[in-house]
């Protein structure tokens, strides 16, 4: 075996950059797929679908990867970056979708780095900041949930791209779902601190359940999971106590605006740049 | 098992096995007898690599959120969750030998156990992050690629798979330098400065020099270590040097030649003091560093203690189950 061999093969070339780190061999998902939008699909629905779902994900995985260094095990760390991962992976095929259909071309960089938060459509759950342990499983419970029942019904979409991509989707967000519900049971379950803890965050994300199924109706599959989740947890199930607006026409909290003065902060400075 | 521990061989006989078992250049497995020192000497090795692989996450991972593509992020989240798996599969390695992770996260929050001094710069810009796949993934595999051969076998094992994941990471930030060196002038004065900060702590990698490196002949005769820190330093310096000049900066080093009679770089010494002064606590980000380690294993104690409640529970449960 020889000691310099994977130093010494540096500077060639490397045309196959499919596996750049464990975990970045991105599969397509969209190999032998026809691009064409068909008929009969309104092309600027059609993107706008995709903007806002690419959204959700962006922005859930932007306040995933800030639990990177400091979840409680490295279990957590490895579990949480990878879901991060799926859905960064998701966001980018999603922005590229819309690209091809809305008639401007832009790449994913350009929806992710140069469009202002009034122009983001991810629902509100989504940008609330990074809080505890208990939060951040009740979060993507309730996304991964809800996105997964969504995912499930696009996978009849007309558009064969989306419909693809939901496909892939369907395939990750149902590990999401399991990661998080079992980790709701435990915390549930677990102590007096972590089931106080546990029953703020159910508390915290209640206002906004209801725009998630205003985006899209899957009230009843959703309400199920919860129910089953939070009755194994020993925990009340949220209650409803509907916020108005909604992300998805472009409303806000006054959190986004920070996430995404980060996210764009370095491609901002350099516009010209690529990297 | 019993009756051959009742009879176990004299002590003289364990250190021959294990002598030969060296010499032969076969593999110590943990059922094996080891002498005290070896143990010791690895358990303080593996589990100050497994720290390294830890601490490593945070100068990297502060730029997870700011990466400039969607593509460098993905690249950069998924190398960063990669370290926390080395961090897993050391931290196992340890346990081998007796030691388990929640005593070594101990040592390392304590400030009884040490990491690699590489981890106490920080990171400026976002070239920093192509630099540190560069030079110091590329340092750590100089480093790690012989400890493939090393004589314990978990370790041996670990370091395969790790080596083999460290080359992505290597070739990744390569590539993010080069790029960034076809872009714009700002670009590239990022990558020349990067360079120029990064460029001493990692040749500071390999260690002391040799005649200052207390522990580093008895790890050789042990066969845990394969090279001294001084050969694996100049073998990095051999190996980088073309790879700077393709890419198109300069290294921080104006004694930095090639010698024409041995066909090798000839280089300047390493600030020893600098080192001295990270290594014992003085270098810019060692607080911070342990800090945010403390305070991610204090915040999380609340989860933990949660997730032993709930099992212990379970099997309550389960046991009155089967009662029943």
């Amino acid at each position: 075996m020889s000691d310099d061999h994977v130093y010494m093969t540096l500077a060639e070339g490397h045309e196959d950059d499919s596996r750049w780190a464990f975990g970045t061999g991105f599969e397509d998902p969209l190999h032998g797929v026809d691009t064409a939008v068909p008929e009969g699909v309104d092309a600027a629905a059609l993107a706008a679908d995709c903007v806002a779902l690419a959204d959700d994900a962006l922005v859930l995985a932007q306040r995933l990867a800030e639990w990177i260094t400091r979840a409680p095990e490295l279990e957590e760390e490895v579990a949480l970056a990878n879901i991060g991962l799926d859905l960064l992976g998701q966001a980018r095929l999603l922005y590229s979708r819309a690209g091809q259909t809305d008639g401007t071309g832009r790449d994913e960089d350009a929806y992710a780095y140069f469009r202002d938060p009034a122009d983001f459509r991810n629902v509100r759950l989504a940008e609330l900041p990074r809080e505890d342990f208990a939060f951040a499983v009740t979060r993507l419970l309730v996304l991964s949930a809800w996105r997964l029942e969504h995912f499930r019904r696009l996978t009849a979409h007309p558009d064969p791209v989306l419909a693809a991509v939901a496909a892939k989707g369907v395939k990750e967000l149902t590990y999401h779902r399991q990661y998080a519900a079992e980790w709701v049971v435990r915390l549930g379950d677990g102590t007096p601190e972590s089931h106080r803890r546990t029953r703020t965050a159910l508390d915290r994300v209640a206002p906004y359940l209801g725009e998630l199924f205003t985006a899209c109706d899957v009230r009843e599959e959703v309400v199920a999971v919860l129910r089953q989740v939070t009755e194994a947890a020993g925990l009340p199930m949220p209650a409803y106590r509907p916020l108005p607006g909604s992300g998805r026409d472009g409303e806000h909290t006054e959190h986004l605006a920070p996430l995404l003065a980060e996210l764009q902060s370095v491609a901002r400075a350099h516009p010209e740049a690529t990297w | 098992m019993t009756t051959q521990s009742a009879q176990a061989p004299p002590p003289e006989r364990l250190q021959e096995d294990f002598d030969a078992t060296i010499a032969h250049d076969q593999r110590i497995e943990p059922r094996d007898w080891m002498p005290d020192g070896y143990r010791g000497t690895l358990v303080r090795q593996i589990a100050q690599h497994a720290h390294s692989e830890i601490i490593g996450m945070q100068p990297e991972g502060e730029w997870i959120g700011r990466a400039p593509s969607l593509r460098r992020k993905a690249i950069l989240l998924a190398k960063v969750q990669d370290e926390a798996g080395h961090g897993l599969y050391l931290y196992s390695a340890a346990e081998t030998l007796g030691t388990d992770r929640a005593e070594l996260t101990q040592r390392l929050i304590e400030g009884r156990q040490k990491y690699s001094s590489i981890f106490n710069y920080p990171t400026l810009t976002f070239a920093d992050v192509g630099v540190i796949g560069w030079l110091v993934d590329g340092a750590a595999i100089c480093n790690q690629v012989p400890l493939c051969r090393s004589s314990y076998g978990p370790y041996a094992r670990a370091m395969v798979r790790i080596c083999k994941e460290e080359s992505f990471h290597q070739r990744q930030g390569y590539e993010l330098l080069m790029t960034m060196m076809r872009g714009t002038d700002a670009q590239r004065e990022m990558v020349q400065d990067a360079v120029d900060r990064w460029w001493w702590p990692s040749l500071m990698m390999f260690g002391p020099p040799d005649d200052a490196s207390p522990n580093s002949a008895r790890s050789m005769a042990w066969k845990i270590k394969r090279h001294s820190n001084d050969e694996l330093r100049r073998r990095f310096v051999d190996m980088t040097v073309p790879q700077a000049e393709k890419l198109g900066v300069t290294l921080p080093d104006p004694e930095l030649r090639r010698n024409e009679q041995s066909g090798r770089y000839d280089f300047g010494t390493p600030d020893w003091d600098e080192l001295t002064r990270v290594i014992k606590g003085d270098g810019p980000c060692n607080a911070e560093r342990m800090r945010r380690r403390r305070s991610a294993h204090e915040d999380g104690a609340w989860v933990r203690e949660a997730a032993t409640a709930h099992a212990a529970k379970q099997a309550a449960r389960a046991r009155k189950e089967a009662a029943a």
